[in-house]
């Protein structure tokens, strides 16, 4: 069982950003890092290759600069190679240009038998690119899994609805997009850390893939900003320290707006 | 100016049209001359009275889909609509499963981008402009498209608020579904309905809501208690969801269901960027939080730095002594 795991490097959602006391720009080190969403993909492509007994995981990215940190750790939980398209005209790149560059990237991985995304990236959250790639590289999809088991050549999916969850079933190969409550992804292991420091990733430009440079970034979106504003901002109320009186405080605000 | 035609992506439940649905005809029909619905279900000559009173001329319907999952065939039905020359200036859907797996489907196919999130639209001359909030609702960033349509848009539940036209009946008209082929396998074989108890998040008018500062799953029974007490929803974040303690039925945010309730209590939620854009519209917002950096408390109007395990069961006996 060969699985295709789709992940995107982000800057770390802890560290907004400093600025630099010399030159009071904001301070940028480039550090990216593995989208926690992306983790709970890579460990259920590591346990359904496991189960299975044979096969290896590999990994699919794209970043407008040669960032591999992320790669790293995803490499270091057990994926055994990375694909990493790498290119300056990658930047502004919208998300069906994104779907393009990795949908060609996967069709170079021989033998995929699946292809695991998160339901959405932590830092766009377009929420599209699974069925964009899918539907480029014309295979069936299960978006919001949240429980994947394989039997012979079908993938049986608990899959998250409005209502509760449907049992699906797909013949594979096929796309499944994972909710964070599929699986608690494992932390890297020293050894895990060391090896995954000598695993190949294979760096490519956007002509590697004999895509056209202006069918990706900035000139392959078919979008443009008008404008870019601070929204009117939501007042901050009081806060107070609970003292004991806390419960009280908030039955008198109830009270005001008569909805007790 | 208007656009000369918009056609929204219909959902609905048990022969009831969904709220948002009606918000996004309400809204289509301020942008566009001609509003029609699109539909994948059994039963769109039942909901073409709701259809049509809220703006839609037509339904075109692809029928029951027999347990295939939308994005495939409607989205293949769809463009060979648009490649048959009826094509609309836009197509709009909601943020929902749904909504998001035929505009992914669709983007594809028609190699046409899909702008995702949006809380309004306008028209700006002859071009389609859409509002999406980012950095947590902090920043609003306006875009229009350059390429040539249908531009596919993808907007949030309770952007806008639906009202009726009073108009007819929408013309029901079957359209076909190409056959999909090797990418239309996936099937449902079984649904299930996990029951929440009290009113539903989209319609309460006080939501009590929990998260990962409740510690451990059995505290959410603080949370339902405060709820029943109040007739609210409970709701959660998306943490406690994920990590089992509740349905996904439970939760608001990004991923989940956008309330905006008269009043909003955030117990031990510190304020992701992911709950608050489905909660920052409430009318009234209270959070219980020990952490008073909390980003939740730059929304609240009254904040309580505190434990929820001892306010809450506080402010339970003070509710149950009245």
């Amino acid at each position: 069982m060969n699985v295709v795991v789709c992940v995107k490097q982000i800057p770390d959602p802890a560290d907004p950003g400093a600025l630099d006391p010399t030159t009071k720009t904001l301070k940028r080190d480039g550090k990216l890092i593995l989208d926690e969403s992306d983790s709970y993909g890579v460990e259920m492509a590591l346990q359904l290759v496991t189960t299975a007994g044979g096969g290896e995981v590999t990994l699919v990215s794209m970043a407008p600069n040669g960032e591999v940190s992320g790669l790293r750790t995803a490499l270091a939980m057990g994926a055994a190679k990375a694909i990493l398209v790498s290119d300056d005209a990658l930047a502004g790149s919208d998300a069906l240009a994104t779907a393009k560059v990795l949908a060609k990237a996967i069709e170079r991985v021989e033998g995929a038998d699946l292809v695991l995304t998160a339901t959405e990236s932590s830092d766009g959250y377009t929420g599209t690119v699974p069925e964009q790639i899918a539907g480029l590289l014309d295979l069936p999809s299960v978006t919001f899994a949240k429980s994947i088991s394989v039997e012979g050549s079908t993938v049986k999916i608990q899959r998250q609805t409005e209502a509760g969850y449907d049992d699906v079933e797909c013949p594979l190969p096929a796309l499944v997009s994972v909710t964070a409550g599929v699986v608690e992804p494992r932390y890297p292991s020293f050894k895990g850390i060391m090896a995954a420091k000598s695993k190949p990733v294979d760096t490519l430009t956007v002509a590697d893939l004999g895509l056209d440079a202006s069918q990706v970034g900035w000139a392959g979106a078919g979008q443009q900003i008008v404008s870019i504003a601070e929204a009117p901002a939501r007042e901050a109320g009081e806060v107070f320290e609970d003292d004991g009186t806390a419960a009280e405080k908030i039955v008198a605000f109830l009270d005001d707006l008569k909805v007790l | 100016m208007a656009l000369s035609k918009i056609w929204v992506l219909a959902e609905a439940t048990d022969g009831k049209v969904t709220t948002t649905t009606l918000e996004l005809l309400t809204k289509a029909r301020s942008l566009a001359d001609t509003v029609e619905a699109v539909y994948a279900g059994g039963d769109a000559d039942a909901i073409a009275g709701q259809l049509g009173e809220f703006g839609a001329s037509k339904v075109y319907t692809t029928g029951d889909l027999a347990g295939a999952l939308p994005g495939v065939p409607v989205s293949g039905a769809i463009a060979a609509l648009v490649e048959g020359g009826n094509a609309p200036d836009a197509i709009i859907a909601a943020t929902s499963y749904v909504g998001r797996d035929i505009a992914g489907r669709l983007s594809a196919k028609l190699d046409r981008t899909v702008i995702t999130n949006n809380t309004d639209l306008e028209v700006d001359g002859s071009s389609l402009v859409t509002t999406e909030p980012v950095f947590g609702g902090t920043t609003d960033v306006k875009t229009t498209f350059t390429a040539a349509g249908p531009h596919l848009v993808l907007v949030r539940p309770k952007s806008f608020v639906a009202e009726s036209a009073g108009g007819g009946a929408a013309a029901v008209e079957t359209i076909a579904v190409p056959d999909g082929g090797k990418s239309a396998g996936a099937k449902v074989v079984n649904r299930h309905v996990e029951e929440r108890e009290g009113p539903s998040l989209d319609e309460a008018a006080v939501v009590v809501s929990g998260g990962r500062g409740l510690g451990e799953k059995e505290q959410f029974e603080l949370v339902e208690d405060l709820a029943k007490l109040l007739q609210a929803a409970p709701g959660a974040s998306r943490a406690i969801v994920d990590a089992g303690w509740v349905p996904y039925s439970y939760q608001v945010g990004q991923t989940g269901k956008v309330v905006k309730p008269t009043v909003y209590i955030a117990a031990g939620i510190s304020g992701a960027t992911q709950h608050m854009v489905g909660m920052k519209g409430s009318k009234n917002i209270i959070a219980i939080n020990k952490d008073a950096e909390a980003p939740i408390f730059a929304v609240s109007d009254l904040g309580i730095v505190g434990d929820v395990h001892k306010v809450l069961p506080q402010l339970i006996e003070a509710l149950k002594a009245r």
